[in-house]
Order: C-alpha cells, then sequence, then structure tokens
C-alpha cells in the first residue's frame, strides 16, 4: 500500500518537472529574444527596406522580408487550403474505402516527418522543369508542398472525430453525401479547420530550408509573383552570421517579429476558432 | 401512407448474420414496437426500412423490404426518396450544428420543397393536421406580408407539432446545441416531420430522455399516428405495453413472434417470448 502510494507521488512530480520544463524552455526563449533583440526593435525596422550598407550596420530595415513572409506564406496557405480540405473530405468513409485512407494517412505522415529541404530541393527541380528562376511563386510551391501535409492530416483528423450518428441525421433526412459534408461535417469540422490551417501557417513562415533557394533573398518588396522574396528567417540567418553586433542585434529583433507575428496569427485563429464553434455539437 | 413489407429478409455485416429470414407485413396507421433484449437486430431491422445500415460497411442484403410494392434493395431505387418517406428519430437526439431555425429548414431545403416559399401550397398542408391551439388562418394572414413568411410558418408549424414552439419561440436563431437533451428530441421529432415523411422510424427514442420528456415523446406519437404509420425499437417492454399497437419480437436476428399488442402479450404463443415479456431473459 505505501509503495503504491509512493508511486503516485513519483510520477505525479515527474509530470509536473516536466511541464516545467517546457514552461521554462518557451519562457527561455522569449526572454534571450525578447532581451537581445528588443532594443533594434524599432519603427524602421518595421517600416523599411534595407538601405546601402544596412548589413554592416547602416540603416534601414527588414520590411522586404516581414512582407516576403507574409506573402509566401499567406499564398502558400491559401494553396494547401484549397487542396487540403477537399483531400480531407475525401478520406471520410463515404468517399474512400478504408485501406486507401489508411495508406493515406500513412503517406501524409511520412510527408509530415520529411526534412523542410528535401522539399526546397524538389521544389526547385519543379521550378527548373517550369524554368523559372527563385521566386515568390518558386517559394509559394515550394512551401504548400511542406504545409498541405501537415493541414491535410490535422484537418483529416478533426473530421474523422465527428459522430458518426450525426452524419446518420443528415442523411436519414434524405441528403447526398457532398450536402452532408458542405452543411453538417464542415460546419463541424470549422474550428479545426482554422487550428489546423493556423498550424500549417507557423510551421511555413518559420520555415528557412524550403525557401532557400526557392524564393532566394532580395532587399526590395517583390512586385510580381516572379520577382524573388525575402523571409524572416533567412534574414535571421543572414544577419546573425555578421561579426557585427549591431547586425546580430538586429537578427534577434527579426527573430522577434517572427515570434510576434505567429503569435498574433494565433490568437486569430483562436478567436476564429471560438466564434465558429457557436454552432457546433459537442 | 405506405405499406411496409419485409420479406425473407437477410442481413449481413461481414459474415455476420444480423437478420436472418424475417418475413413481417407493418400495419398502417398504427404504433408498431420491435422489442428484444439487446443485439437481436431490432436496430438492424429498423434501419434495414430507409436502407440507413447503407452507411455501415461490409453490408450486404438479401430478400427485400417493399415499400408499396417496391423493392428497396433493388440497385435502381431512389435512396434519397425513400429516406425522405420513412423519417428516422435516432437514439441519442443529434442537433445538426447550426439554429433551431436551420434545424428545421435543412430537410425541406435540400429537398427543394415548394412550401418553403409558397404560402398556399404550406397552408393546405398545415390544414390537414390538428394543432391544438394554432390558429392557422390568422397565422397565414400574418405571414403573407413577411418576406420569409412561409418559411417561418413553416418552422413554427413544425415546432407546434412536436411541442417545443412554446420554449423556443424567443430563440430560433440560437445553436440547437443549447437545448436540453429533451428538447433536442423534439427538436428532432420536428426535423424529421418538415420532409413530410409518410413514416416515422425511432430507435429507442427515449432512452437517452428523463422520463417527463420521455412522456412527452410517448404522447407526440399517439397524436401522430392519425397521419403517420410508426415504427419505435424499445427495448422498454412497459413502453411498448403503453404505446404500441402491434409488437414483433426479435431474439438472436430472428423473427420470433408478432401481432396486435393485446394478443401478443396477453398470449404469447412462442417459450421465448414467454420467457422475455415474463422477465426470465432480458
Amino acid at each position: 500500500m505505501q509503495r503504491r502510494k509512493l508511486e503516485e507521488t513519483v510520477v505525479k512530480g515527474l509530470m509536473i518537472a516536466s511541464l516545467g520544463l517546457i514552461v521554462l524552455f518557451l519562457a527561455g526563449i522569449i526572454f534571450v529574444i525578447v532581451l537581445r533583440g528588443a532594443r533594434a526593435l524599432t519603427w524602421q525596422m518595421i517600416f523599411q527596406t534595407p538601405h546601402g550598407g544596412y548589413y554592416l550596420g547602416q540603416g534601414g530595415g527588414v520590411a522586404n522580408a516581414i512582407v516576403g513572409s507574409l506573402y509566401l506564406t499567406g499564398g502558400a496557405s491559401v494553396v494547401s487550403l484549397l487542396l487540403a480540405l477537399p483531400i480531407a473530405f475525401a478520406l471520410q468513409r463515404e468517399y474512400a474505402s478504408r485501406s486507401f485512407a489508411r495508406f493515406t494517412r500513412l503517406a501524409l505522415d511520412v510527408l509530415w516527418g520529411m526534412p523542410s529541404i528535401v522539399y526546397g530541393a524538389f521544389g526547385f527541380v519543379i521550378m527548373v522543369w517550369l524554368g523559372l528562376r527563385a521566386s515568390l511563386l518558386g517559394g509559394i510551391i515550394a512551401l504548400s508542398l511542406l504545409m498541405l501535409p501537415i493541414m491535410t492530416r490535422a484537418m483529416e483528423e478533426i473530421i474523422d472525430m465527428i459522430p458518426r450518428e450525426l452524419k446518420e441525421i443528415s442523411y436519414s433526412l434524405g441528403a447526398t453525401r457532398l450536402e452532408t459534408t458542405l452543411a453538417v461535417v464542415l460546419r463541424q469540422a470549422l474550428p479545426g479547420v482554422v487550428t489546423a490551417a493556423m498550424l500549417a501557417f507557423g510551421r511555413g513562415i518559420g520555415d528557412a530550408a524550403s525557401i532557400l533557394f526557392t524564393a532566394g533573398y532580395t532587399d526590395y518588396v517583390p512586385r510580381s509573383l516572379f520577382d524573388p522574396a525575402a523571409s524572416l528567417p533567412l534574414a535571421v540567418f543572414f544577419q546573425i552570421g555578421t561579426p557585427i553586433p549591431e547586425v546580430q542585434e538586429r537578427a534577434y529583433a527579426s527573430a522577434l517579429i517572427l515570434l510576434l507575428i505567429v503569435l498574433a496569427v494565433n490568437l486569430l485563429s483562436r478567436l476564429l476558432s471560438l466564434r465558429f464553434s457557436r454552432n457546433t455539437i459537442r | 401512407m405506405p405499406h411496409i413489407s419485409v420479406q425473407n429478409l437477410t442481413l449481413r455485416y461481414g459474415a455476420r448474420e444480423a437478420l436472418r429470414h424475417v418475413t413481417l407485413d407493418i400495419p398502417d396507421g398504427r404504433i408498431t414496437a420491435i422489442i428484444g433484449p439487446s443485439g437481436c437486430g431490432k436496430t438492424t431491422l429498423l434501419k434495414s426500412l430507409n436502407r440507413l445500415t447503407d452507411l455501415n460497411e461490409e453490408v450486404s442484403a438479401d430478400g427485400a423490404v417493399l415499400i408499396d410494392g417496391e423493392n428497396i434493395f433493388d440497385p435502381a431505387a431512389d435512396v434519397l426518396a425513400l429516406r425522405k418517406k420513412l423519417g428516422y428519430l435516432s437514439q441519442r437526439p443529434f442537433p445538426l450544428p447550426m439554429s433551431i431555425y436551420d434545424n428545421i429548414t435543412y430537410g425541406p431545403r435540400i429537398h427543394a420543397m415548394k412550401r418553403l416559399t409558397s404560402l398556399t401550397r404550406l397552408g393546405d398542408f398545415i390544414k390537414q393536421h390538428e394543432v391544438p391551439g394554432f390558429d392557422v388562418d390568422a397565422a397565414l394572414r400574418a405571414a403573407a406580408g413577411q418576406k420569409h413568411g412561409a418559411r417561418d410558418l413553416l418552422v413554427e408549424f413544425y415546432l407546434r407539432l412536436a411541442s417545443l414552439w412554446d420554449e423556443v419561440r424567443d430563440r430560433l436563431h440560437t445553436p440547437a446545441s443549447r437545448l436540453s437533451i429533451g428538447q433536442q428530441q423534439r427538436l428532432a421529432l420536428a426535423r424529421t416531420l418538415a420532409v413530410e415523411p409518410e413514416a416515422i422510424l425511432a430507435d429507442e427514442p427515449t432512452s437517452a430522455l428523463d422520463p417527463i420528456s420521455a412522456k412527452l415523446i410517448e404522447t407526440q406519437f399517439q397524436a401522430l399516428k392519425k397521419n403517420y404509420s410508426i415504427i419505435v425499437v424499445t427495448h422498454i417492454l412497459r413502453q411498448a405495453r403503453r404505446i404500441a399497437d402491434y409488437v414483433v419480437f426479435l431474439y438472436l436476428g430472428e423473427l420470433i413472434e408478432h401481432g396486435p399488442a393485446a394478443e401478443f402479450f396477453a398470449d404469447p404463443k412462442d417459450p421465448r417470448t414467454r420467457a422475455y415479456i415474463s422477465g426470465e431473459i432480458s
């Protein structure tokens, strides 16, 4: 009896310790980035593109990378969403056989775990094949490849959790599969769909390897899909690699901007999710 | 009212036979109770009548179910029309993930029913029903000037028919999921009736409800049998005694005995029926 209680206490202690560790990591990341980046985070950083000699400590900011990142990830999010939602719907039992769905899930899981540099390399091949050079479009293609499996798998998981009886109600009223999917399944899954999109957005905006040679880098804001595009992860990478302390500081400021964007998107998706869950059945 | 006739129906899930050679004529305009122990095929028999069994994997059926002389298992049979004709009420009420109002209009919308927009059509139909305390002519006059007069009146009529109107008239556009479970079941009844079925299939419709809500549903059924054939699956013998005009007893997938309720309970023929009624098996 005594031993079993001791086990209980020890395991509970371990749980609390691991929770503490996670919180500590998160706090540590935010602390370091804010500490080293906050001083360099000025309006100029956010709203100006790099001036001449920026990477040697002269004036300007990373507006090119902020806009570039938003274009790249925004574009890739739209592309992924347009593909992920139909795929997730198609994996429902009504449409796909069990073995087909299982195989697709496995494939998506493998893709989810693929290192992003592989997507970059693959995206590069597609670009060459299409006759594109490093551009916003190339980056969007590579990022979409990276984000699609994440979004699809997360959405599919949500859709799979919808009670069968709920769909049965729709069918029993004489609805078709499509009517049921659009009117009942989509409504019920909408909060989860938003969360899935946000998850993929977060992965996408922070990824450097997939856009390294597909989107390129530029000091200008891209004006068309065929212009190269800068991005925040690469801005961090380039600035942190210099020996100049001011520029290194700006690298942390860029990372802080990235963090704030992810945080803002996260909050927005929470709000949307909450709004969409008004009608859902628990 | 449609005439339902089951002829030598055998239904399998994979290799397992859930129903074996069931032959049965269901009396029109009556409440028929399907009784029997758990797992004896009650629900399967009920759901095979409007082919909701199709939603299960690896279902196969031999024999026939004739509805107004047409075999519903015929490959050319119109399943959507069949399900519209035989309304279904599930064990646990599931509101669709939308407002109370939209729950009612969902069915009429997918079938593009004329009465959603035509007050004349709706009026003619409503007058065939008796709803206590509902002044149809006054309601029709009031609806005539409104933009969505017909639709609003349709919602009111079916909510009254299921005696839910007085409880929800002020919150028609709030999520249906906020209703109590008893109200949800009456909403489900209204939603089912709104597609204008000719018979109602109910799968243990009171088993998730409190006694008062359960009583309300039973009373509803008594009132509705004037216009509809009602088939109720129940494992509550007392409920079958209370409401049924005709009783069907299934045991381990086989039809053991069926007949008018009075006769069935007073003088059961088969020893298994006697054992079940006396409570020796349950």
